[in-house]
């Protein structure tokens, strides 16, 4: 019971493991959530698909211990990832920023939504306009009375069009 | 007319899925990324020597003609594996500047004792604070660099023959002109 109780009280509190060393913590509480919150968006260039914040790299702790520096220095959020851009790059960012070469990224996949619920709009209108099939004609009435009659099978006309047969069920109904 | 543009949507997924492959087969190294200092004067830096009496590396120094700067570091195989093809640069009379990237001073001059020194100068970048400025994001990476200093190439990973002789090489010679 009491060990069981232990575990539970354990797994509770268990936090994930943290890529963030208790060294780099700042000692200003405030400045210190400013730099884990930038580090989320700030991208590892080792691992690629990581945030320093993630990871574990050497590359990932310095810029970690950077972006600490900066903000101890007074910088705002901004200027903390525009000092990172200038040196790696927009890549650095784990947000592309909205530039030229990234609209596509961006608006892409709404612009792609439009022009599918566009031709899904298309379709629907156009199903409603085109008039309802002509009725049958006396001859086609005729030849589709004999082809439900059990009759059918000794029928000449019929069995001219012998391919018309395959898909009957033998019984008279057509499959 | 109805029958082809019914293909529309086929020929959209085929061009789609053309431009995503297109990249795959063009033999392009995802992890390299593009420098953002192209075409921009080095960043201002003065690193300290590997050992006294020898010089340091400052930006400085990289003016005045063509030369490439190379940032290694001894723990770093692809480092240990071009040095042969640098000294053979260095010998073709190419200036060749090391930047030790966080390594250990006596780690480096074990490292360039054992397999030889292509280098004019070494600045020691202990902690990668200059590799940061030059956004190294990883070594073996090698800049090539004008007589102006300003940085007009880099190459990420190892320098073997084919990078030596297809770009940095041809491109130092077009810089000396």
């Amino acid at each position: 019971m009491m060990r069981a109780l232990v575990l539970a009280l354990a797994m509770v509190f268990a936090t994930p493991s943290l890529a963030v060393q208790p060294d780099e913590v700042l000692d200003d509480p405030a400045l210190e959530a400013r730099a884990r919150t930038l580090s989320a968006d700030v991208r590892c260039l080792v691992c690629q698909n990581q945030s320093i914040d993630d990871s574990n790299a050497e590359l990932a702790r310095d810029l970690r211990l950077l972006v600490r520096e900066r903000l101890q220095e007074g910088d705002s959020d901004q200027e903390v990832l525009d000092y990172l851009v200038a040196r790696f790059g927009p890549f650095v960012l784990l947000e592309p920023p909205k530039t030229d070469s990234t609209l596509v990224l961006w608006y892409g996949p709404a612009v792609l939504l439009g022009i599918g619920a566009l031709a899904v709009v298309v379709v629907f209108v156009r199903r409603r306009r085109t008039a309802p099939p002509a009725p049958l004609s006396d001859e086609e009435r005729r030849r589709l009375d004999a082809l439900l009659s059990d009759d059918a099978l000794l029928s000449d006309d019929v069995r001219l069009n012998g391919d018309a047969q395959r898909g009957d069920t033998g019984d008279g109904r057509p499959a | 007319m109805g029958r082809l543009f019914a293909l529309v949507p086929l020929a959209a997924a085929v061009g789609l899925l053309a431009a995503l492959a297109w990249p795959l087969f063009e033999g392009r190294n995802p992890q390299e990324l593009p420098s953002v200092l192209l075409d921009k004067p080095v960043p201002a830096f003065d690193l300290p020597a590997l050992g006294a009496g020898e010089p340091g590396l400052t930006s400085t120094d990289l003016k005045g003609k063509p030369v490439l700067l190379n940032v290694f570091a001894s723990w770093c195989a692809p480092c240990r594996a071009e040095i042969p093809r640098l000294q053979g640069l260095a010998a073709e009379g190419v200036t060749i500047y090391g930047l030790a990237y966080k390594d250990d001073p006596e780690a480096t001059r074990r490292f360039l004792d054992a397999l030889g020194n292509p280098y004019a100068r070494i600045g020691v970048d202990r902690d990668g604070r200059t590799g940061i400025e030059f956004g190294v994001y990883g070594v073996p990476e090698t800049y090539v660099i004008d007589g102006d200093g300003m940085i007009r190439h880099r190459h990420v990973g190892e320098v073997t023959d084919r990078v030596a002789d297809a770009t940095l090489v041809p491109l130092l010679k077009e810089l000396a002109k």
